[in-house]
């Protein structure tokens, strides 16, 4: 996990822009600058801005690969075992018919994949989390006007406080804060 | 935003925003709520009817059906698939159409998936209900227990339960992941602790992270699609649990097609009719525009002859293979006992859909209506048909009889529609988002993006 735990005192510093063009502008100077800590808070998905801060994970997919492959092989083996554990012996036909098994095996697969990818997606992003440092941030939240936020953690190894700030008003940000962990360290 | 009236986009922001103020307004300044309160209010006496006829029939037996040997399925299985079928639209819309980008289906995925999932929770409760021993429909399930026995899984009824159960599953999902964003704005704007609270807790502390924005579009585009090949194998099944019985009129190869096209054909004329209905009650004019009522109309009318292939299919297959039997069925479709139902189907499907050709008519919403409406029930009407008109007269003569639903099936089906279909719907529009704000939102920033990159 990227974000900063508890034991860093400073969140980050958190920036405001006024349109989402911006804010992808933003984010790629700020990896060109070197911060690499970074992450965004936007209303809605942007294709540009997941380019702009070069995240490449793919485990979601991999994941409903691997949740797909499981659920099909639990499907198909559950009705082999069934089928010898409890024969039902009609008219001399084979107790294990692949024909037969494919629509659960089909089912069984879908439901092994959907479940992974949305539940593994929950996990990965440290989902379900009522409480969070960026809540206590003046400006942030869903509103009916949309509001584009740039954040650099406190634990980037090029952070620091009153730069940070300053570079991020360089950028454009209509408004910068800094964030404090509201947690206590344990 | 006063200072930001020069700045690249903020038109489509206001724009934007003003997307939002209007999705949100609906669940939380609830306008027509007399209007509201008063469906709510007649939907409640159908719940209770629904109640009262579940209540009957546990007590008495599926014994208070018309039900007949011949004919042992009836109503309850007739609607099972009436219902699933409609369910199939939501998916439709909502998942092929992300995966085409096609920007429209913003408008609509929102409700269409709801009603999807309100329509297979009704499926599932018909075979439960149509079981007789109620009590042991978890046997369907596959659980190890003291009596070492496992259900037939070569049987297209434990087939049934899986697809069905897969299907809930799925769609619930997909419906949730796709609501939390909305909810997130839901919770920033809720004014009252209580929905501060509620909001809150169901949109799992989303704060719109771009990290969480990339894994939630690769599960939510990835589980789209998923869902479309899923819905075709849960109707192909269906069409299973009638191919796998050996009756005259249910062992035609198109059936499989026949069915999935027919279900998307009930689900796009409801789809239709909630968009309607929604546009007028919410004056959502400027969302659930002239051109969606337009594309759906297309919709309707495509799935429409396509399904009317089917039939022309149906009547080829029985006149080519020259079976006695089949030809048998075929003319008690057009002249038997049930021949009300065949040519009610005929009609009411594809007889209005015609006027659909014309633009003005697809675009003008009580025409799309009644054309919806008419196809709702034409298509009831047809699963009506395919059930009793093969089932009332078999191979043999022994076995020939009659079929007429009870007072108390009726009632259960009308309590369905009013209690268990439409009553949570009305719960969904009232407490969430009907239509998907931020995706709109999104598709309004990627066109911009395009437009610009020209």
């Amino acid at each position: 996990m990227i974000e900063p735990g508890a034991h860093i005192e400073t969140f980050g510093v958190l920036a405001e822009f006024a349109s989402g063009e911006d804010l992808i502008e933003a984010a790629k100077t700020a990896r060109k600058e070197g911060y690499r800590s970074l992450d965004a808070y936007t209303p809605f998905p942007m294709l540009g801005l997941t380019e702009a801060l070069e995240l490449n994970d793919n485990r979601v997919p991999w994941l409903t690969l691997g949740g797909g492959i499981v659920g099909a092989a639990a499907g198909y083996l559950m009705q082999v075992y069934t089928n010898h554990a409890y024969p039902i012996p009609v008219g001399n036909r084979p107790l294990v018919a692949p024909q037969a098994f494919m629509l659960i095996t089909f089912e069984m697969m879908v439901l092994g994949a959907v479940l992974a990818g949305i539940l593994g997606m929950l996990l990965l992003n440290r989902l379900p989390r009522l409480h969070h440092p960026v809540f206590e941030a003046e400006r942030f939240g869903f509103h009916a006007e949309d509001r584009f936020f740039l954040v650099v953690f406190g634990n980037d190894a090029r952070f620091h406080e009153e730069e940070t700030s300053g570079f991020m008003k360089t950028l454009g940000a209509t408004k910068v804060e800094t964030l404090r962990n509201t947690e206590e360290p344990e | 935003m006063s200072e930001a009236v020069d700045h690249p986009g903020s038109q489509r922001r206001a724009e934007g925003s003003r997307v939002t103020r209007q999705i949100m307004r609906i669940p939380t300044r609830y306008p027509g709520k007399w209007v509201w309160d008063l469906c709510f209010l007649i939907c409640l006496c159908f719940l209770v009817l629904f109640l009262v006829s579940v209540v009957i029939l546990f007590r008495n037996g599926v014994g208070v059906w018309g039900n007949t040997i011949p004919v042992n399925w009836g109503l309850a299985i007739s609607n099972y698939i009436f219902f699933v079928g409609i369910g199939h639209a939501g998916t439709l819309i909502s998942a092929m159409l992300l995966l085409l980008n096609e920007h429209w289906r913003n408008a609509l995925n929102r409700f269409a998936e709801a009603m999807t999932l309100v329509a297979v929770i009704c499926a599932g409760l018909y075979p439960i209900l149509h079981l007789g021993r109620f009590w042991r429909f978890y046997w369907m399930a596959p659980y190890p227990n003291t009596m070492d026995l496992w259900p037939q899984f070569k049987s297209p009824l434990t087939w049934d339960f899986f697809a069905v159960l897969t299907y809930l599953i799925v769609s619930f999902l997909f419906w949730y992941i796709g609501l939390v964003p909305d909810l997130a704005t839901m919770r920033d704007r809720a004014k009252k602790r209580g929905g501060q609270v509620f909001y809150g807790v169901l949109a799992l502390g989303w704060r719109g992270s771009a990290r969480h924005w990339a894994r939630w579009n690769q599960s939510y585009r990835i589980t789209a699609a998923i869902a479309v090949p899923l819905v075709v194998s849960v109707h192909s099944e269906i069409s299973l649990l009638f191919a796998a019985g050996p009756i005259p009129g249910w062992t035609s190869t198109v059936f499989p097609p026949y069915f999935v096209l027919g279900a998307a054909f009930s689900g796009f004329a409801v789809v239709s009719m909630i968009a309607v209905v929604l546009r007028f009650a919410f004056r959502l004019e400027e969302i659930v525009t002239d051109r969606h009522l337009d594309l759906l109309g297309q919709l309707l009318l495509a799935c429409g002859m396509m399904t009317a292939f089917g039939y022309v299919a149906e009547i080829f297959d029985a006149l080519y293979a020259g079976e006695k039997q089949d030809l048998q069925t075929l003319f008690d479709r057009f002249t038997g006992e049930n021949a009300w139902s065949y040519w009610g189907a005929v009609i009411l499907n594809f007889l209005p859909l015609q006027l659909l050709w014309w633009k003005r008519m697809r675009i003008f919403p009580v025409t799309l209506f009644l054309i919806g409406l008419s196809v709702t029930v034409g298509m009831w009407l047809e699963r009506y048909m395919l059930l009793v008109t093969t089932l009332y007269r078999d191979y043999l003569v022994s076995s020939y009889g009659s079929y007429a639903p009870s007072f108390w099936e009726w009632s259960l089906f009308i309590g369905m529609i009013g209690g268990v279909f439409l009553l949570p719907f009305l719960l969904f529009i009232r407490f969430f988002p009907a239509i998907s704000a931020f995706e709109i939102k999104e598709s309004q920033f990627e066109d911009q993006g395009e437009r610009q990159g020209d």
